[in-house]
């Protein structure tokens, strides 16, 4: 068992968990923060992105262990009270169907405007869909996820 | 039209939870004291099972128990079934082989599980599992139909010589053989169906839970029809009477198909949760999701079509073969028959079609139906060989589709199909307009110039939805009716809930039905709240599956909002002493028409429930339930154009453009129905150009995870344009036909059509990766150097 | 995955025990690569020893024409470096096209190039970069660093610390993702140093892993163009056939991910 503590969606967080113990099992097991989703075994499906230290990770590519004294953010705490521009934009631009892969999305999402902003680059559809190049929906066909990221980007930027 | 009610964009009521991760799935439910199952699977696609030393594993940390087969079927578990009995042309019945939950003898894929591991943790459950020592008699196996089919082939049941489940056949062949006899022109082509893996982003998730006190089970699962599965989990699995079972599917993470099938591991985690008095979870991971998620298409035909001297059809003759796996999956038999070969006719008018079709055992996952199920496949063989026959004889394949189109309705097909209703041509010219067909060959110009081959290519596609009216699946075989129910519950103070048997998991079903329960009684759409899912509130109902919530769920919510507004209009009349033929329900009152004279809708509900002011004889409350079952199938159809560049050094294909016009009848919220139309030509251009389950000659599974089976993501496919062009449909009260499957259908062949006329060859098969259209390039080119 | 024992390292020296008092012990730097491998229950070692804790082994630095790059730096950090980007732009368009971009953020240049899988990228820029290898005991040329599949000059228990080159006078890398993994079903990257020696080096496609090709190499030394390598004789021979594409598939994307990779310089 390791003793770790994080700080998750604003709250300290403390606990002895198995060594083994991966960053996304902690969230959902542990925390039940069940927002942060599993559904690969290959860190490609991108279901378990959450912020750690503000930049996006794949939850199930990192040992819980490794978030020692980390910052994370999971869609639970994305917001606070008021949706998001991001999470309203989603809903907007019907950007989801059945749900599952949206968290990951949204915090994909977030974090590509967040970094493009930084960096003062466009937002272009193309980029946007080399951006997704981690993160796979089965019900949208991407289409309206695209709409939903400009929207949101644009949302962002203007909030 | 109102803001809320039909043809309104409304925004999903569903939408909030999942953006903000308060989703409930299956793998977020945690009962007290859970438990965790792991699987102990085959390695080998064919093998005896001759012992199992579960030792090891039993003494190991946190493992509570080790079950096996013989324990299972020693309990009374009873085998897996397919529920559509389809006959041999010889009137022979279907072969069906053994399937148990765990295996007890045989193993007949990689992946059939063969016994059982429930654990504290799902770390030990999965550690123990791999310490059970299975003693297995490897045997030679096959993958491929053609191979199994062929004399010496490894045998896998021992009522299915020749590994034939049941040769079958639909229309008239004499006629058929003649007609193509006589023909000016004909086309042969050998047309493969590359088998997918459906793929939903949640893995499938079980969890049992046993009280034993009243002897009565919950099993929440990653189900598209929870009561389907109950009924047979109780009449055939024998897990549990019905009345003692409750069947929940929470939020369901897209099915596609392949959540419409109760699997081995529901059935042993509700046997396991009795035999262990614990509750039991089992969560597919995503490799295990390859392995034992039935798997879709897998055809291999050969067609031939022949035309007249002026282009008109004569006759199609198919012949087909259809791997379905290891064990036959439980609608597996419809998929390859009864919902394929009954739409070889197409958009067409043609007078014979004959279709043989060979179903297959392998040593490979049970195949089934994936989005459109039977349907895509139908297509692509349609509308290839139209595209490869248009170009032999030379002529524009819009025009030789356009010529050749039904164009009266009903029209009757020589395969069964009664199309009711459709504008064939009208959908073609709203495509082919929308994607400027004409300016086609100067855009292929201008690619030519930057060193790009462009292609353009087109599939006319038509589906039949709505599956489907009882008496007429029953007659062909269907072990169940294919109706649905629908329940609507007024409260006393006016809101209203609807309860329906359909399932949602991505449709989208809480916001399109309340949105035609608001259009019908003219109520804020706040106040109606949908409730599926779970067999203790929905007394029964079909499930989602075969775009059927709206034509066949949504018509029983009608059939029940009839009776409720015959009720309330009753109820208003006695109340105001009017005549019921003169009251209108409008903006939230059941008012006398053309006067202010109203009762509140809410006051209606409290006059049911209070009833103190009701006419003579009236039964207190207001709930009204029905059954709908449909009269026809229906039948979406129009036209979809891909447009592609292919860059002929890697054979790289680039959809530059994609247009539908796709008719859906009435459309309740078109943003709902567009996202459904995207998603389904996203998992098009999956199956056309990327998508593959590949076995090795041994039966290992290659394409066993998303590194090597390649999903469709965003940088794959281009935006799509969408449009509409509508008939409505006369076999439902709101004459809708269903949009769920049609992107999936039409568009592969309008693909490889795209990408055939762009590399200047026929042959192409699926998925046509940048490797297969190189590969193409280097023989078109050889042949041209050749001549 | 099965259980372990997890550490975190301070310092190298304190890793370097670490990992000599483990039974079974390995590294833990970015761990996409390593942790999907132990979930699949495919690695199993006894304990891990996490490297993020290490200051001095991230960060770039560029002092003249002169590259070193410490070992946990991660992919978005060798990208977005704007220094890197005038002395040696191939490099970080190689790092961007690594994985995802939450890949990117997790994943190190020492963990993907002491990995060496044959279809990773890091190993074809330092192949063709001639990069050095610096470990805690020796400094190792690439040429003699990367030894096959999945396998390195490393020795056991062994840590790298930074990678360090000379920026060429051009360079450029051009990948043909794996239409699934993303992974390079062929990469190539092609280096002209400033004395007007060309290394090109090939990812992806070669049966034993990373591999310069002599026949580029002296085509673009002679004329560094892309037109240079229409005439260059790619062989099949030696190249991995498997479920997504076959040897001669492979030998006609060498050609053409050199043409682009140069035209990209």
């Amino acid at each position: 068992m390791t003793e770790i503590s994080m700080t998750v969606n604003g709250t300290a967080a403390r606990a002895a968990v198995p060594d083994n113990t991966l960053l996304v099992e902690f969230l959902r097991e542990h925390l039940r923060l069940t927002g942060t989703h599993v559904g690969c075994d290959t860190s490609q499906c991108g279901a378990c992105v959450v912020h750690v230290d503000g930049r996006a990770v794949k939850s199930c590519t990192m040992l819980a262990a490794s978030a020692e004294g980390a910052r994370v953010t999971t869609i639970e705490g994305l917001s606070n009270g008021e949706l998001h521009p991001m999470q309203v934009a989603f809903k907007e631009n019907h950007g989801l169907q059945c749900g599952f892969c949206t968290p990951g999305m949204i915090m994909t999402a977030t974090d590509m405007v967040a970094r493009y902003t930084a960096n003062g680059r466009e937002l272009s559809e193309k980029a946007i869909r080399h951006e997704l190049e981690g993160n796979i929906c089965r019900c949208t066909g991407y289409h309206n996820i695209v709409r939903a990221i400009q929207d949101g980007a644009a949302k962002m930027a203007s909030s | 039209m109102t803001e809320h009610g039909i043809g309104a964009r409304v925004l999903r009521k569903e939408d909030k939870r999942f953006i903000t991760g308060k989703g409930r799935y299956t793998d977020d439910i945690r009962n007290e004291r859970q438990t965790y199952a792991a699987f102990v699977r085959s390695p080998h696609a064919h093998a005896t099972v001759n012992s199992i030393d579960k030792s090891a594993a039993s003494a190991m940390d946190g493992v509570i128990a080790v079950l096996d087969g013989k324990q299972l079927t020693g309990d009374g578990i009873g085998n897996l079934i397919c529920g559509w009995a389809v006959s041999s042309k010889d009137g022979s019945g279907m072969n069906m082989g053994a399937w148990s939950a765990l295996a007890t003898d045989r193993v007949r894929y990689v992946g059939d599980a063969v016994a059982m591991v429930v654990a504290e943790t799902q770390a030990a459950a999965r550690a123990a599992a791999e310490a059970v020592e299975v003693d297995y008699g490897e045997l030679p196996s096959v993958v491929q139909a053609v191979d199994a089919l062929k004399k010496g082939a490894p045998q896998l049941h021992d009522n299915a010589p020749g590994n034939l489940i049941f040769d079958w056949g639909l229309g008239d062949e004499a006629a058929t053989d003649k007609a193509l006899a006589g023909a000016a022109h004909v086309t042969e082509m050998r047309i493969l169906n590359n088998r997918l893996a459906p793929n939903p982003m949640e893995p499938r998730s079980a969890i049992a839970a046993y009280d034993e006190a009243e002897d009565h089970y919950t099993l929440h699962t990653t189900s598209q029809n929870p009561h389907l599965a109950r009924l047979v989990l109780s009449a055939f699995y024998q897990v549990a009477p019905e009345h003692k079972l409750r069947v929940i599917a929470p939020d369901v993470g897209g099915g596609f198909g392949s959540k419409i099938y109760i699997y081995p591991e529901e059935i042993a985690c509700l046997w396991a949760a009795m035999k262990t008095k614990r509750s039991v979870k089992w969560t597919a991971s995503r490799s295990e999701a390859f392995m034992t998620d039935a798997h879709g298409r897998d055809h291999v035909s050969t067609a031939r079509i022949g035309f007249d001297a002026d282009n008109r059809i004569v006759g199609l003759k198919v012949d087909t073969i259809a791997n379905l796996g290891a064990y036959m999956s439980l609608f597996s038999s419809a998929v390859p028959t009864y919902l394929y070969a009954t739409l070889l006719s197409g958009q067409y008018d043609i007078a014979n079609i004959y279709c043989n079709v060979r179903t297959v055992y392998t040593n490979t996952v049970p195949v089934d139906a994936y989005r459109g199920a039977g349907r895509p496949e139908a297509c692509f063989l349609v509308e290839r060989i139209m595209e490869t026959a248009a170009r032999e004889m030379g002529v524009d394949p819009a025009e030789l589709r356009r010529v050749n189109f039904v164009k009266s309705f009903p029209h009757q097909t020589p395969v069964i199909m009664a199309y009711d209703v459709g504008d064939f041509a009208g959908n073609l010219d709203q495509a082919l307009e929308a994607a400027d067909y004409k300016g086609f060959p100067a855009r292929k110009a201008e690619a030519a110039k930057r060193g790009k081959l462009r292609g353009i290519g087109l599939a006319s596609y038509i589906e039949a939805c709505g599956i489907a009216p009882s008496a007429a699946v029953g007659s062909l075989g269907a072990g169940v009716g294919l109706w649905e129910s629908a329940e609507v519950r007024v409260n006393p103070v006016g809101t209203i809930e609807v309860l329906t048997g359909s399932h949602s998991h991505g449709q989208g079903h809480e916001t399109t039905f309340a949105q035609v329960v608001a259009d019908r009684l003219d109520l804020p759409i706040e106040n109606i709240q949908i409730v599926h899912g779970d067999t203790d509130k929905v007394q029964f109902g079909m499930g989602t599956y075969g775009s059927r919530s709206g034509p066949v769920g949504l018509s029983a919510i009608v059939k029940a909002l009839d009776k409720i507004e015959a009720k309330v209009k009753k109820i208003a009349a006695h109340v105001l002493e009017v005549s019921e033929d003169d009251l209108v329900i409008e903006n939230g009152q059941v008012k006398v028409a053309g006067t202010d004279r109203a009762m509140a809708w809410h006051e209606v509900g409290l006059a049911a429930y209070t009833a103190h002011n009701l006419p003579a004889g009236m039964e207190p409350g207001l709930k009204e339930g029905a059954f709908y079952d449909p009269t026809n199938f229906t039948f979406p159809a129009g036209t979809y154009v891909c447009e592609v560049e292919v860059d002929p050094e890697t054979g790289t294909t680039e959809i530059v453009q994609f247009v539908a016009s796709d008719d859906f009848g009435t459309i309740i919220n078109p943003m709902i129905v567009e996202g459904q139309v995207h998603g389904g030509i996203a998992q098009g251009v999956g199956q056309a150009m990327l998508e593959n389950v590949v076995y090795d000659e041994d039966g290992q599974l290659l394409s066993a995870s998303y590194m090597d089976y390649a999903m469709p993501r965003a940088d794959d496919l281009p935006s799509f344009t969408i449009h509409h062009h509508s008939t409505k449909s006369p076999s439902n009260p709101l004459g809708l036909k269903g949009c769920g499957e049609a992107g999936a259908i039409g568009s592969p062949p309008a693909i490889i059509n795209a990408i055939t006329d762009a590399i200047g060859t026929n042959a192409l098969d699926m998925p046509a990766t940048p490797p297969r259209v190189w590969a193409a390039l280097q023989t078109a080119s050889a042949k041209i150097a050749a001549e | 995955m099965y259980d372990l024992n997890y550490h975190r390292a301070t310092s190298i020296d304190d890793a370097v025990a670490k990992r000599a008092a483990a039974s079974d012990g390995q590294f833990l730097a970015g761990g996409q690569t390593l942790l999907p491998t132990m979930k699949h229950h495919l690695a199993a070692p006894s304990d891990l020893i996490d490297l993020r804790g290490i200051a001095d082994l991230s960060g770039v630095k560029v002092s003249d024409k002169r590259v070193t790059i410490g070992a946990m730096t991660t992919h978005a950090a060798v990208a977005g470096n704007a220094e890197l980007a005038k002395a040696c732009p191939a490099l970080t368009v190689l790092a961007g096209g690594i994985g995802d971009p939450a890949v990117r953020h997790q994943g190190t240049i020492g963990g993907s190039i002491a990995t060496n899988d044959p279809a990773a990228d890091y190993p074809a820029g330092l192949l063709a970069l001639g990069a050095t290898i610096h470990t805690d005991k020796r400094a190792i040329a690439a040429d003699e660093f990367f030894t096959g599949l999945f396998s390195t000059a490393l020795e056991d228990g062994e840590i790298i610390t930074s990678i360090s080159f000379e920026a060429p006078a051009q360079c450029g890398y051009a990948k043909f993702p794996n239409p699934a993994s993303r992974y390079a079903m062929t990469g190539v990257f092609a280096a002209r140093g400033a004395d007007g020696k060309v290394r090109v080096a090939v990812t992806g496609a070669g049966a034993d892993g990373v591999f310069r090709h002599q026949g580029l190499e002296d085509a673009l030394s002679a004329d560094w163009s892309a037109s240079a390598v229409d005439g260059v004789a790619v062989s099949a021979d030696g190249l991995m056939s498997d479920i997504h594409c076959d040897a001669a598939y492979r030998a006609n994307l060498i050609k053409t991910m050199a043409r682009r990779a140069v035209a990209a310089a």
